[in-house]
């Protein structure tokens, strides 16, 4: 049984087609990795998926967990186990980060017919999981993300992760940004989250977070379809030779900008 | 030449001359003037600068008779109409701006008088000559003010003696009783927080039940040398209520007064908020939130005047209107010539929540001496649809999203608020009042 299956994803931004005929299938427990140049449609990947607002989807089907995913609302689909890991997760002043988490969890908790934690129980699980990030309770009295360094945004997003428990968890090139110490500490995050019952689409245009989170499968996308899938072997190829390599065995690559090849 | 007087200005003279005489030459005489003054001009037109984006056409058409003041005396009001967490001091309501001793506890503790205008003038009149008899006419004061004059006969005193410090807030309530449609009420509140005093106060505006009244309120408030006012203003009036609000703050040398202001009722409210900075290092800070909906009419006129050196203010102010609702703000800082050292800021940041609401916002500087520091802008935007995806996409609900962002963007307003469970109260006011769906933007 697949948890999510893409089957022939067309996907327009601004009146521009991105994605042209992505298809993937991801069982529970597995972890995807998606490299691929700049402007391939990592990133869109990641937002039609969450449901955000612009990204029109004008062919192909999207099932979670035999559902049709592209049915939902964005909240919908938080609650019932998507979640994303923003490139750039947003500043909101004004709104403390426990309040607007708490406010999350019993938001899916409620959709999903579960009893709403109090203020107490939410404080419980909300230290256990602080343990697992190392993120000092200090930022948790802060607005969200406001005035957080860049890694910080990184750990929160890992950290909201954690408490929120989703079946599908997709990082939008978490690593971005991030120098080693950062990169590491994310992916410990994310490794003590992996289970049998949790997948992950790991989007990252470069090798190194591969490193620290180890995938099962790593597909290139690039000209908005998924072009070559293999094992972490076909990471590292990457790694060594860049995208271009790409256009020899896919000739409509190349009018594609496959530049942008791994630091 | 003397226009036609409108409905508005004619009912207006019909309640005057049913008003009794005080007994007091001077106040019948100063009541007299503040009409007839009134009478000449009849309400402002919209070539009036200070009332171009409030057109009172409308008004000036309605003519609203004076309120049965035997039956606001009498009206069962409920106290949990205006209870409030947080406040539970003393409390002086008036009922259509009559004062109501049933309703009311005044006793603040010692060195502080808490009556209603009519026990204080019963009293001791004299004191109150200056402020009731030479105001307006010395000032430029408008329409509002001199009915106001001619037609309050009651209200509020608060003094507050040199050097003490009131213990609880003292919580002033205007009730509309909404029982009589198309009619008037006005009411005159004075508050005198002496030398080195300290006070709080609550002026909260409510309404028993629903009816399309008019109220005007005047109230000064001096506060002395190094004194301290906290001043919370609620306006929770119903949909209906036309309300015409002016407050001026004198503040002599290192008194300093902070204002929270939250308004969120009335069909038609005009507040005028004048600060004086009279003495050297005075200070002034003011934050308020208007929250409109429907076909509401809310128009703000704050103006700081730095009269003296080294005299600091910083306002802080935030609007949101939904619906088919006009807000209106004009935010204005003068420092006058000779007030260095001044040190003026001014914010005001509004959230359009619908496609046929409109914000008006005017900032004003004039300044006329050297060495100022002085800042202010101002922006109209809408809900960030970024924030709105990044709170849904972790399952909040669109209509909970907006909510929270717009209650989020308020915080910086009624957050300074150092009474807790009254700032959580207003919170829960703005939250109930915002709108819970899409908007039809």
């Amino acid at each position: 049984m697949h948890m999510l299956k893409i089957d022939n994803l067309h996907a327009r931004v601004e009146g521009k087609e991105i994605l042209k005929g992505l298809s993937l299938e991801v069982k529970p427990g597995e972890v995807h990795a998606i490299m691929g140049p700049n402007g391939a449609g990592k990133s869109t990947l990641g937002n039609v998926l969450a449901g955000r607002e612009g990204y029109e989807v004008t062919e192909g089907s999207v099932l979670f967990n035999g559902q049709d995913l592209l049915a939902l609302a964005p909240e919908e689909r938080a609650a019932t186990g998507v979640f994303l890991a923003f490139q750039y997760p947003v500043e909101i002043p004004g709104v403390n980060n426990t309040y607007f988490l708490r406010a999350a969890l019993n938001a899916q908790r409620k959709f999903r017919g579960e009893d709403e934690l109090d203020s107490m129980r939410f404080l419980k699980l909300v230290r256990e999981k602080l343990k697992v990030m190392q993120i000092s309770d200090e930022l948790l009295h802060r607005a969200v993300n406001e005035g957080f360094s860049g890694g910080e945004k990184k750990r929160n997003e890992i950290f909201q992760m954690a408490v929120l428990e989703p079946t599908l968890a997709i990082l939008d090139e978490t690593d971005s940004g991030l120098d080693i110490d950062a990169l590491k500490q994310v992916a410990e995050g994310v490794n003590a989250l992996r289970s049998p019952d949790r997948s992950f689409l790991v989007v990252t245009h470069y090798q190194r977070l591969l490193d620290y989170i180890e995938p099962d499968f790593v597909h290139v996308l690039a000209g908005g379809r998924i072009v070559e899938s293999g094992d972490k072997s076909l990471a590292l190829k990457l790694e060594e030779q860049g995208y271009a390599w790409l256009a020899e065995t896919h000739p409509e690559l190349r009018k594609v900008d496959l530049t942008g090849a791994p630091a | 030449m003397t226009p036609v007087p409108s409905p508005f200005v004619r009912a207006a003279l019909d309640a005057a001359a049913a008003v009794p005489s005080s007994g007091i030459a001077w106040l019948d005489a100063a009541r007299r003037e503040n009409l007839e003054t009134f009478a000449g001009t009849g309400l402002p037109e919209t070539r009036n600068e200070a009332w171009k984006y409030t057109p009172l056409r409308a008004l000036s058409q309605r003519a609203f008779g004076a309120a049965d003041a035997a039956a606001a005396s009498r009206l069962p009001v409920d106290a949990a109409l205006y209870a409030l967490p947080g406040i539970d001091g003393s409390r002086i309501v008036l009922v259509d701006g009559v004062f109501r001793s049933d309703l009311s506890s005044l006793d603040a503790g010692k060195g502080v008088t808490l009556a209603s205008l009519g026990m204080a003038l019963a009293a001791q009149p004299e004191p109150f000559r200056f402020t009731l008899s030479n105001r307006f006419r010395s000032t430029a004061a408008d329409a509002f003010a001199h009915l106001n004059g001619a037609l309050a006969v009651d209200g509020v005193v608060l003094r507050v003696e040199e050097g003490v410090s009131l213990e609880k807030p003292v919580h002033i309530v205007h009730v509309s009783s909404g029982t009589q449609p198309d009619s008037a009420w006005h009411a005159r509140v004075l508050v005198d927080v002496g030398t080195g005093a300290r006070a709080e106060v609550v002026e909260h505006f409510v309404n028993a039940a629903e009816a399309s009244q008019f109220g005007t309120v005047v109230a000064d408030y001096v506060v002395r040398e190094g004194g301290v006012l906290g001043l919370v203003i609620l306006q929770a009036a119903s949909a209906a209520t036309t309300l015409v609000r002016r407050g001026h703050i004198r503040l002599e040398a290192r008194a300093s007064a902070t204002v929270h202001a939250l308004e969120l009722g009335g069909a038609m409210v005009r507040h005028e908020l004048t600060a004086e900075l009279a003495g050297d290092a005075a200070r002034f800070d003011s934050r308020g939130v208007f929250a409109l909906d429907g076909r509401q009419h809310v128009d703000t006129q704050l103006e700081v005047r730095h009269n003296a050196r080294d005299t600091t203010s910083d306002a802080l102010w935030r609007g949101i209107a939904n619906g088919r609702s006009r807000g209106v703000f004009r935010g204005a800082i003068v420092v006058a010539e000779g007030a260095d050292g001044s040190d003026a800021s001014l914010s005001n940041k509004n959230l359009l929540l619908s496609g046929l609401a409109e914000i008006d916002t005017k900032p004003e500087l004039e300044i006329y001496a050297d060495e100022v520091k002085a800042a202010h802008g101002a922006t109209i935007g809408q809900l960030d649809e970024r924030s709105i995806f990044y709170l849904r996409s972790r399952g909040i609900p669109m209509a909970d999203a907006r909510s929270l962002l717009t209650l989020a963007f308020c915080r910086a307003a009624l957050g300074s608020l150092p009474n807790d469970a009254l700032r959580e109260h207003l919170g829960e006011l703005l939250v109930a009042h915002l709108p819970t769906g899409p908007s039809a933007a």
